[in-house]
């Protein structure tokens, strides 16, 4: 068990599939400044990116069948990352599908944000991985620094620019506040490694300890947008573009709480008052704040940016009630919702601005009229951001999965559980107010029809319409998957 | 016969009611769409539309009536089981079975679907397509809801029925229909979501490993308290849902401004069947809980009393007629809760005659609206001299709501008031106010509609009703008489049921007032019965049969 840890070929295989993703993301920089960028070349990319992320899939899959899962040492080989690793290929290749089609109408090249797209998602796999807060900070910046570029793509839009300013600013804030928090731990018990952290603090964290984790969560709670450390979100979604927005809104939060629930469950003991209480707070705060501010939104990237921290509250929830139970019902709850936001954005991908770079809801005004697939798809992803069985498929089990892993749990939170019913009806009227203007509104006379949709974004948003459907009607594989990886991959608690 | 019949329906029966609005849905998005060798593409094909509706919903009533024969009432157990493994590491199964009381409400959503789709054939004209095929949808669903005995499978089918209404009133509606619709989804939703959560902790506390309703019932229950507290989750989804005071008020509003089939699907009574198949089942300590029965009976009465004063003022025929049905609710609740036999069976008829005459009422009243564009009563006078046929039917459907003997409306009501009599007295004088608050409201709207001068010129050309009209109309005539005059075999059919769950109710929710029977464990698979609160068991049915001497 102990032995193949520090060999380097032992860590070299575990990296494996990051080092692919890596790998294939230079190459592809190679390739994308080669020449000026045309529709081959585009085309190009975009195949390159596809067998890069072919590429990693497979060698996850090598790896997961190849290396046993050991207890120690800084990188997880176990079904958890390999869970999680899967859920960030597919929100990077949805995400890449749907930016060949929106870079070309938005007149920006496609080879840097598709580089940069691959190297986030190689810091993301990290940080899936990490079972070391040195290798959770470069996990993190290595995803962030990619992700604040991103923000900015569009650089002749002023309110890209501000986008990744306002990233940047904050993400580097709350980085700090992370690396603060790792270096008091370390004062504290003398290690970075996650599991002896969790020995260290067993017998009663000192205050140092206490601090260290508190700051710690505090840099978690600005990546994943929660209440009160959101207010980038809004700003950063309205401003980037749309695909891009779809990114952060899925594969950063999913990584980033793949992290968190690591090192809740590995270093963070149930008994721990401080942090089960912030937790409690975060996921409550973050439900209650999001969806209540989602109503008023008629701009709906800001609306989907507010959805999107209304479901990180739903995903504490499932953090707060540390259990293996709570960690399945997460990852479950990550593809689902990676399914359905990433189907969303590309929808409004599709639908376009207006020509002040504002995404009203008015675009959407009687879109069934023209563009019924269109529709029926968003409504298909509203109902399953909604939760709603059959009709929003998926959606409705993973609520259901984070609600029954908080009943279930050691110390049932009941308390969390209404707060999470009562939030999910008040998120019915904002995705319910998206599929109104959709069907019940007439289209108004003076709007433009909707350039035809592209045939990738058709071919992703089909993709997450058939899955969302088809598991919401049948979701036994993917229970049975999330369950066993989390069982697992976290034995007796731990 | 039955027996035979239940022997080649076997397993298959349930799978096809909720298939084959599904497959004649598909069939309605593929026709015209997908031409004939030889024939051109019909862009809209408006008749075929609607003939392969009627077709669909007409085979899909067949199966229900075949179903609703085979069904052995003295068999204690469900029927046509189906049971599929669906998520296992939950312990949900896609598990289906029918006892009477939901093969009854089967019989009567498929006959309502039918019937209203024929009976309101061209109040629809544009996006026909869309309007057909979410009917289907929720012909399935609903039909879903009263097949599933897995309490997770039931909760997907109680939400699902909520997407295809929401369209159909917020797309085809009238002037107010997005708020309305609005409304009517967030409310139901809301309450169910509550239901949700007493689901999983009920799961829990049943041991994680399974949502069929038996092993829930036979499990040993959570303690009073806790039962209490999850009822009250059961109830909010219910109540909401049938329309009880004071979770009513979206309904109304919702009716209104549906298209008629849609407004005839609000008002499929299934909130009390989940009140009777789930709710009061499951937690038998809560039911019989002093505090919360005088409650829950209270809210019935407030309910009687409430819908029938408000029903009185209505100026608009539609919100008269769904503030009947909230009046109706409260008879239901009054019924289940009074926890006699009698009251339950009542309680079971009054959810089948509600539907019916709440369904031919708002055939009826589109039929007007499609002519002159309104509902407020004001607008008519006189139509029994312009459209006699017309005026024949509003006025027996509207007996029949009231609740006159001889009607099917007047059995269910009077079994409710029989039944509660012995324990709720005055509640059961305030429920019986309710019945002449009913005849006051009835009759006044129909005489302001049907008699009195012809006040109004646009009233003259109205039309009456045409063969289609008429056949659908004659249908419900015969219902409402039938079961009127002669409602005893239906009773001897969902007697069991009944005395299974008063059964169910007593045994557990009272352990130390008698001695109890055996094992008090065990499901009641053949009821016992119990002494102290049901009198001999006198022949229910019987006696009823007969009109009795007019008690008003």
């Amino acid at each position: 068990m102990t032995a193949p840890v520090a060999d380097p070929a032992f860590l070299t295989r575990a990296l494996l599939p990051d080092l692919v993703v890596s790998g294939g993301a230079m190459l592809l920089l190679l390739y994308g400044v080669w020449g000026p960028e045309t529709e081959g070349r585009r085309r190009g990319l975009l195949l390159g990116a596809l067998v890069t992320i072919a590429a990693a899939t497979c060698a996850t899959a090598f790896t997961a069948a190849t290396l046993p899962r050991t207890g120690v040492g800084p990188l997880a080989t176990d079904a958890f990352r390999w869970m999680a690793d899967v859920v960030i290929l597919l929100g990077t290749l949805l995400t890449l599908m749907v930016m060949r089609d929106h870079a070309p109408r938005a007149r920006w090249a496609l080879a840097e944000p598709a580089v940069l797209v691959l190297l986030a998602a190689g810091g993301m796999m990290l940080l899936a991985a990490a079972r070391d807060l040195i290798l959770v900070f470069l996990g993190i910046e290595l995803m962030s620094v990619a992700s604040y570029v991103l923000a900015g793509i569009d650089r002749r839009n002023p309110r890209s620019a501000e986008a990744a300013l306002k990233y940047f600013l904050l993400g580097a804030f709350s980085t700090g506040f992370l690396l603060y928090g790792i270096a008091l731990l370390y004062g504290a018990t003398g290690t970075t490694d996650l599991a002896r952290i969790g020995q260290a603090l067993a017998a009663g964290p000192s205050v140092m300890a206490t601090a260290g984790l508190g700051l710690l969560l505090v840099g978690f709670a600005f990546k994943v947008a929660a209440v009160p450390f959101h207010l980038w979100t809004p700003d950063v979604y309205d401003g980037a573009p749309t695909p891009v927005s779809g990114f952060f809104a899925t594969a950063v939060k999913a990584a980033t709480f793949t992290a968190l629930v690591r090192v809740t469950l590995v270093a963070v003991s149930p008994t721990l008052v401080p942090w089960n209480e912030a937790v409690w707070w975060l996921a409550a705060l973050t439900m209650i704040a999001g969806n209540a501010f989602a109503i008023r939104q008629r701009n709906l990237k800001r609306m989907l940016a507010y959805s999107s921290i209304a479901h990180a509250g739903f995903l504490l929830v499932a953090v707060a009630t540390h259990t293996p139970a709570g960690a399945a019902a997460i990852q479950f709850y990550l593809l689902a919702y990676a399914l359905a936001t990433i189907g969303a954005f590309a929808v409004l991908s599709a639908v376009g601005e207006a020509a002040d770079g504002i995404l009203h809801a008015r675009r959407l005004e009687g879109l069934w009229q023209v563009r019924p697939g269109l529709a029926m798809a968003m409504a298909v992803f509203m109902l399953a951001l909604l939760g709603f069985p059959l009709a929003g498929g998926i959606g409705f089990f993973a609520k259901w999965y984070v609600l029954q892993a908080a009943l279930q749990a050691p110390v049932p939170q009941t308390a969390l559980s209404i707060i999470l019913v009562v939030a999910t009806v008040v998120s019915a009227t904002f995705y319910l107010y998206v599929v109104m203007v959709m069907f019940m509104r007439p289209r108004p006379a003076d709007a433009e029809a909707p350039a035809p949709t592209p045939a990738m974004t058709r071919l992703v948003i089909a993709t997450a319409v058939v899955v969302i459907l088809v598991f919401g009607v049948y979701p036994t594989p993917l229970v049975r998957v999330a369950r066993a990886s989390a069982a697992s991959s976290f034995p007796a608690g731990r | 016969m039955a027996a035979d019949l239940a022997s080649f329906l076997g397993h298959w029966i349930l799978p096809a009611l909720l298939l084959v609005p599904l497959l004649g849905a598909g069939a309605v998005l593929a026709i015209g769409r997908v031409a004939a060798p030889g024939h051109a593409l019909v862009a809209s094909p408006l008749r075929e539309i609607r003939v392969l509706t009627a077709i669909t919903l007409g085979i899909e009533a067949g199966l229900a009536t075949l179903l609703w024969l085979s069904l052995d009432p003295a068999a204690g157990g469900w029927q046509a089981v189906v049971d599929l493994p669906w998520i296992s590491e939950w312990g949900a199964r896609i598990l289906m079975g029918v006892d009477p009381v939901g093969g009854l409400m089967i019989l009567l959503t498929a006959w309502l679907m039918f019937l209203s789709v024929v009976g309101s054939w061209n109040a629809v004209t544009h996006k026909l397509r869309s309007y057909y095929v979410l009917l289907l949808v929720f012909t399935s669903g609903c039909i879903g809801v009263f097949v599933a005995i897995d309490l997770l499978l039931f909760y997907v089918m109680w939400e699902v029925v909520l997407v295809p209404l929401y369209f159909v009133i917020g797309v085809w509606g009238g002037r107010e229909r997005v708020g309305s619709s609005f409304r009517f989804f967030v409310f139901t939703m809301g309450s169910s979501l509550v239901m949700l959560v007493a689901i999983g902790a009920l799961w829990k506390s049943a041991g994680q490993g399974t949502f069929a309703l038996d092993a829930l019932v036979g499990a040993p229950g959570p303690s009073t308290t806790a039962q209490v507290w999850l009822f009250a989750g059961f109830f909010l989804a219910f109540a909401v849902k049938s329309a009880m005071w004071p979770f009513h008020t979206w309904l109304p509003d919702a009716q209104h401004e549906a298209p008629t089939t849609a407004a005839i699907a609000l008002g499929i009574k299934v909130g009390a069947y989940g009140l009777f198949r789930f709710a009061m089942p499951l937690f038998p300590a809560a039911v019989t809980h002093e505090t919360v029965r005088s409650v829950v009976i209270g809210l019935g009465v407030v309910g009687i009393i409430y819908g029938a004063l408000v029903a009185m003022v209505q100026p608009d025929f539609k919100r008269l007629v769904s503030y009947a049905a909230i009046s109706h609710a409260g008879f239901v609740l009054v019924g289940l809760f009074a926890g006699s036999v009698e009251s339950v069976q009542g309680a079971v008829l009054v959810m089948l005659s509600s539907g019916v005459t709440n369904a031919a009422l708002f055939l009826l009243l589109g039929i007007l609206h499609e002519q002159r564009g309104t509902g407020m009563i004001a607008n008519f006078g006189g139509l029994a001299r312009v459209v006699p046929m017309f005026a024949v039917m509003l006025t027996l459907v509207s007996l029949a709501s009231i609740g006159l003997p001889g009607t099917n409306g007047f059995v269910g009501e009077f079994l409710v008031l029989l039944g509660a009599y012995r324990e709720f007295p005055v509640a059961t004088f305030l429920a019986g106010l309710g019945v002449i608050l009913a005849a006051v409201y009835f009759l006044w709207a129909t005489q302001r509609v049907l008699f009195q001068p012809l006040a109004h010129e646009a009233n003259r050309s109205l039309r009456d009703l045409n063969r289609r009209e008429q056949a659908v109309m004659l249908v419900f005539a015969v219902v409402i008489v039938g079961l009127g005059v002669a409602p005893g075999g239906l009773l001897r059919h969902i007697e069991p049921s009944a005395r299974k769950l008063v059964a169910r109710v007593e045994s557990r929710g009272r352990p130390s007032a008698a001695p109890v029977p055996a094992d008090p464990v065990a499901p009641p698979v053949v009821p016992p019965v119990v002494p102290p609160v049901v009198p001999p068991a006198a022949p229910l049915a019987a006696p009823l049969a007969l009109p009795p001497s007019a008690s008003r």
